[in-house]
């Protein structure tokens, strides 16, 4: 096992370092403070003022009202929780829009949806994985009970054009929920000017544990809670406050606050020299994902001809993590629907790789990766009995 | 991550015999690049059919890289009717195992090789037709296919077949078929029961079975009309119970108890099962 040092962490939209200053935060609510919010006795109760302050703190990121936060234990559940209520607030209604290329924690909902009898149109993208706002306009229908669509994809970072869709979508008054999970710290979300109603966060994507995530609700927006039992959350999220985890994401959205102009500059000119690099080092490769519109961190390219796995094992082997959207990452025997929905030709689908990088990587670290990458690509093609097919 | 052995991770940083043989007299191919892993097998066959060299490439995963490099290993010096024997099953255990969703990569070495045998006795490659129906199209997987790894390997279920000829892993739609095909495969061998003997129960296990298919199959049902059950005793095969709620007292609950429980539990637990109210 490498020590920690050695590694070169790429992953950041998989999971992401917990910063040392949440660390800290945490602690007390760990060991001496371990009292329950709801009690009566002011050794528990003193809790809650933690946890308002995480409220504000999460608040402050997104420019929304400390009450339209909702702690969740994770991504999955807000962007769940928001699909049951819109749906139980609106029985009446029974089709849903959302896109091919979400994170399975909404594909999922939508394909459980359409078991029960709901009709959901799933829009598709372009080669470059953006999407056609005026299909969306078209798929707009009466009984449209919700548009679900993630802020910025986390395979190959292109950001969707969300303040348009808002636009389009509460013109005709319908409700709006964005998958932000990859977007939060990294494009800066001012939710007193997108007219959206729900949105998701996880805390571990923003340098806080893996474990709290956040439904963002807005005034006035009905609701249903998905999980049901105590008052917790004003009666909106039932079960114990995750006390120190609450105070850990309150902390972490301070920083990706006082951090965000860090990641849109010397982060992306980061992630930019690592694909400039790549591409000068290593002939036919290349970049999937919408350039102009994309998050500041990520870079998925396609080296033809090799498999990803095995690209990402040899990765392993210099310390350098990453991943893949081939099929034998996947779980599946296909690779990425992102990449597929994009019309990706298999070719480059099977071989691509996903760099993530963070407000910890250095120039030196992606210098490393530029260094390396080359003879790994060069080392399996020669292996490989399709490179030969290539074009020198 | 993938649980890789030593021998695994070992056979793919540092393949054997990996890149082009120049003086190869036979070649064997399987996979294809649209399905994420494919295997080009080059041999130098004598005159008396011995393998003298073997080197390959392949596109494809870590166990794929691997079970390559094994496939090789284990076919040099051999004769081609020594090589045309060997199977999947020994690429794996030369490897130490793979994990069971990697099981593919070593069926595409058996694959390659038969290919290559097929090659030297002066065969063209096979052929869709000869290969049979075809039952998976998005992985272009034949019935034969199935019905010979289904066989070598004893597989039982649809989830095997995938996982080891990725028939079916894709949109799905041939699930059916594949489960049909290992059916039909079944009923031609020995009666189930020789199969998969029955094992005798402990008196504990047949109790928690009596318990979870009262509660999760016999309950739901009655609740339908109204009713209830609870289950009072498991005395050997003999299983003493309560109707509750609108069956007791019902004219119709000594019907429900033979028809509906005892039917039920005989079929699922055990023939021998008495069912009698408290």
């Amino acid at each position: 096992m490498a020590a920690l040092t050695d590694v070169i962490y790429l992953d950041n939209n998989a999971t992401s370092k917990v910063a040392p200053e949440v660390v800290e935060a945490m602690m007390p609510a760990f060991t001496a403070l371990y009292g329950n919010a709801s009690s009566m006795h002011t050794f528990g109760g003193q809790m809650s003022h933690d946890i308002s302050r995480g409220r504000e703190q999460v608040a402050q990121l997104l420019n929304a009202h400390p009450e339209e936060i909702i702690f969740t234990s994770c991504g999955t559940e807000a962007d769940n929780s928001a699909w049951y209520s819109a749906t139980e607030t609106q029985p009446e209604k029974r089709h849903l829009i959302t896109t091919k290329v979400e994170h399975s924690a909404v594909l999922a909902y939508g394909h459980y949806f359409e078991d029960k009898g709901y009709e959901v149109t799933w829009l598709g993208v372009d080669s470059q994985g953006r999407i056609d706002l005026d299909e969306l306009e078209r798929a707009i229908r009466p009984d449209t009970a919700l548009v679900s669509m993630m802020y910025a994809n986390n395979e190959t970072g292109t950001v969707f054009p969300i303040e348009k869709v808002a636009q389009i979508v509460k013109s005709h008054g319908v409700q709006l929920h964005v998958d932000a999970v990859q977007a939060v710290g990294k494009e800066v979300i001012d939710l007193q000017k997108l007219p959206i109603d729900y949105l998701a966060l996880s805390g571990h994507k923003l340098h806080a544990p893996k474990g709290i995530g956040v439904l963002y609700l807005r005034r006035g927006t009905r609701f249903r809670p998905y999980l049901k039992g105590g008052h917790q959350e004003r009666g909106r999220r039932a079960g114990t406050e995750n006390v120190p985890y609450i105070i850990g994401l309150g902390k972490a959205c301070e920083l990706a606050g006082a951090n965000i102009e860090d990641e849109r500059t010397r982060v992306a000119a980061l992630r930019d020299r690592l694909q400039q690099g790549l591409l000068a080092a290593i002939p036919n490769c290349k970049v999937n994902g919408d350039q102009e519109h994309r998050l500041p961190n990520t870079l998925n390219i396609s080296f033809e001809a090799v498999e990803g796995e095995a690209l990402l094992l040899q990765l392993d082997q210099y310390h350098i993590c990453a991943s893949s959207g081939s099929a034998c990452t996947s779980g599946s025997l296909e690779p990425s629907h992102v990449l597929r929905a994009m019309g990706v030709p298999f070719n480059f689908a099977h071989g691509s790789v996903r760099f993530s990088l963070s407000r910890y990587n250095t120039r030196e670290e992606i210098e490393r990766v530029i260094e390396v990458m080359p003879g790994i690509v060069r080392y399996l093609r020669e292996i490989s009995p399709f490179a030969s097919f290539l074009k020198k | 991550m993938w649980e890789y052995t030593e021998t695994v991770r070992d056979h793919f940083l540092h393949p054997r015999n990996a890149g082009v043989l120049e003086d190869a007299n036979v070649i064997g191919e399987a996979g294809s690049l649209a399905c994420g892993d494919a295997l080009k097998l080059m041999l130098k066959v004598n005159s008396d059919g011995v393998i003298e060299d073997a080197r390959f490439q392949t596109f494809g995963c870590a166990s794929a890289i691997a079970s390559s490099s094994a496939l090789t290993e284990l076919i040099k010096g051999k004769t081609m009717e020594e090589a045309a024997r060997l199977t999947n099953k020994e690429i794996v255990e030369y490897l130490g195992g793979l994990p069971k969703e990697k099981m593919h990569c070593s069926v595409m070495g058996e694959e390659a090789l038969e290919d290559a045998v097929r090659h030297w006795k002066g065969l063209p490659s096979r052929s869709r037709e000869e290969e049979g129906r075809l039952v998976c199209k998005c992985f272009g997987v034949t019935d034969r296919q199935i019905i010979k790894v289904a066989k070598e390997n004893n597989l039982s279920t649809v989830e095997e077949v995938t996982n080891f000829i990725k028939a079916g892993g894709a949109c799905g739609s041939c699930k059916d078929e594949i489960q049909s095909i290992l059916d039909k495969l079944r009923s031609l061998d020995k009666p189930l029961e020789e199969i998969r003997p029955v094992p005798r129960m402990t008196n504990v296990q047949r109790m928690q079975k009596v318990m979870r298919i009262i509660s999760e199959d016999i309950a739901p049902r009655l609740a339908l009309d109204g009713g209830n059950i609870e289950l009072v005793d498991v005395d050997g095969t003999t299983v003493v119970v309560a109707l509750r709620g609108a069956c007791s007292g019902c004219n119709a609950s000594q019907l429900t108890l033979k028809n509906l429980v005892e039917k039920t539990l005989r079929e699922q637990v055990d023939p021998a099962i008495t069912v009698v109210e408290a």
